[in-house]
């Protein structure tokens, strides 16, 4: 499969005052066209500056990232935030269409795909209502819909989910699989959940803290669709869990001594 | 469990509800009712002792006069030519003052080189009470509007630039980069992002600018002025006319409550998402 994210030796270091956090460590990683890719580490560990380098929201001290880039008329990446990602002063409709207005599209072409991405995460109804009006899971639904609307080349997650209870992650995780497999992007996913990451991804990448480093890789081939049911159910998932919990565990104790 | 079976229970606690809703209604109307009466029974009380001469009538006329002069002057026409004066003043100050508070405002939020470089001095001035310029505004413009306008622009200036910068700089940093990902131009992410975003803390601060305005055309209109609420405030008690002098304070609080009700107005038609 053709590379769409190649990552080579990023570096990010962070400088205060005659003190320095190396917060990225030679980071090296290719990620494949239409791969879905968790990062899954403890909190500190650099896993959202890695994204927000990716995003164009932070510098790289050293290193290369190389986003390939199919379509000319195409955003390099879109972001979907941590809750608060939504903008409170425009409507869920004004928000989904954010970036293609900013993009200056067609008015014909943002509504059309604002439409479809608003229906897509059922929120139609509530088109006009502003972010104050609606719940934690209904904001990440505008804020997932915002980035697939926006069609680009890559979609950047960090931890959408962390903030909700646990009935309505489990519903956004299954609508964000559905939406992403009929456009299958290349995704790469931030959070802290073990499950999540079994559940989303195509493969895991786990993260130590200070230095920021991928300490292991993770193939996680299970078959798609996914549902959560099956996944508890299935034994293989169970050992991956276990695996995981085990390095984060062993990661955690290192950095506490 | 049948739907039926657990009535008379329910059919109770319903009941009790009820009766807990009905006296936390009364409680709310109680309050409701103490806020409308206390300032009638203070006026109650003032005339009263006015009327038994416990208080000194001189200066304490009693509330029904102040209100008979108050309709005498209305129908005189004195009242009106004062009020306008006032309020054509109020308004070119207000927006003398608000509208380059603004941009100065944004445009300190903006931009830090901007920021830094006018912050010291509107923090300098800002302590200076426009009313002790007033000789050296009086020299300059004259005892004509210009110069009461000029006053009430001064006033209203510093807290519309100090709220409106601030309200830029408190943007939350997550809709910058919401901002900055999507592609937002320059342009787009002024009118996108930094106007609405500040807007809130830019309206406290047009409203605190408006009740100064209000305090400044008084004192502004005692000193070397022939017309506006002031001036009658000041040449009434100068005459010792106190209950033309009281009519004009009632002008000025009834002036302060009728803008704070528009602009709170206003607030709500353009921050709906709030």
């Amino acid at each position: 499969m053709d590379t769409k994210i190649s990552i080579e030796n990023l570096t990010k270091v962070f400088y205060k005052k005659n003190a320095s956090v190396t917060a990225l460590d030679e980071v090296s990683m290719d990620i494949a066209e239409g791969e879905f890719v968790c990062i899954v580490g403890p909190s500190g560990c650099g896993k959202t500056t890695l994204l927000r380098i990716l995003a164009d929201l932070e510098t790289l001290s050293a290193g290369k990232i190389e986003i390939k880039q199919d379509k000319k008329d195409r955003p390099l990446q879109s972001m979907v935030f941590q809750e608060r990602g939504i903008i409170p002063w425009l409507t869920v409709e004004e928000n989904v269409s954010f970036g293609l207005k900013m993009r200056h599209l067609p008015i014909q072409q943002v509504r059309e795909r604002t439409d479809y991405y608003l229906q897509k995460v059922g929120l139609d109804q509530f088109k006009k209502l502003y972010p104050k009006e609606l719940s934690g899971g209904m904001k990440q639904r505008v804020s997932i819909a915002r980035a697939f609307a926006n069609d680009p080349e890559i979609l950047l997650m960090d931890e959408p989910f962390a903030a909700l209870d646990e009935q309505n992650k489990f519903i956004l995780q299954e609508e964000l699989l559905s939406i992403w497999e009929e456009t299958k992007k290349t995704v790469i996913f931030i959070t802290h959940s073990i499950d999540e990451a079994l559940l989303l991804s195509d493969r895991i990448l786990l993260m130590s803290a200070q230095p920021g480093k991928i300490i292991k890789e993770i193939k996680n081939d299970s078959p798609r669709p996914r549902k959560i049911e099956q996944m508890r159910a299935n034994q293989k998932t169970a050992e991956h869990f276990i695996e995981i919990l085990n390095h984060l565990h062993e990661e955690v104790q290192k950095s506490r001594s | 469990m049948r739907p039926g079976e657990n009535m008379k229970i329910s059919h109770k606690a319903v009941e009790v509800e009820q009766q807990e809703w009905k006296k936390r209604r009364l409680k709310e109307r109680m309050k409701q009712m103490l806020t409308i009466a206390s300032p009638i029974i203070l006026l109650l009380v003032w005339e009263c002792l006015s009327r038994t001469n416990l208080i000194d009538v001189r200066f304490f006329p009693p509330p029904t006069k102040i209100i008979g002069t108050l309709f005498s002057m209305i129908y005189s026409g004195e009242l009106f030519h004062h009020m306008w004066v006032s309020l054509y003043r109020i308004f070119c100050g207000f927006l003398l003052g608000a509208i380059p508070g603004i941009v100065i405002g944004l445009l300190m939020g903006l931009y830090s080189p901007i920021r830094h470089s006018i912050s010291p001095i509107v923090m300098a001035l800002m302590p200076i009470p426009t009313l002790a310029l007033l000789p050296i505004i009086i020299i300059l413009f004259g005892i004509g509007d210009f110069s009461k306008v000029v006053t009430i622009a001064g006033s209203v200036f510093f807290p519309v630039v100090i709220n409106t910068t601030a309200g830029v700089i408190n943007i939350d940093s997550i809709y910058l980069d919401v901002a900055k990902n999507y592609g937002a131009s320059s342009k787009d992410f002024f009118f996108k992002i930094a106007l609405p975003g500040s807007l809130p803390v830019m309206m406290e601060g047009i409203q605190m600018g408006q009740a100064i305005a209000l305090l400044t055309i008084v004192a502004a209109e005692m000193m070397g002025a022939t017309s506006g609420i002031g001036y009658l405030i000041w040449t009434s008690y100068k005459a010792f006319m106190l209950q033309e002098m009281f009519v004009g304070l009632i002008l000025i609080s009834f002036f302060g409550y009728l803008f704070s009700l528009l602009l709170r107005f206003i607030q709500k038609k353009i921050l709906p998402w709030r």
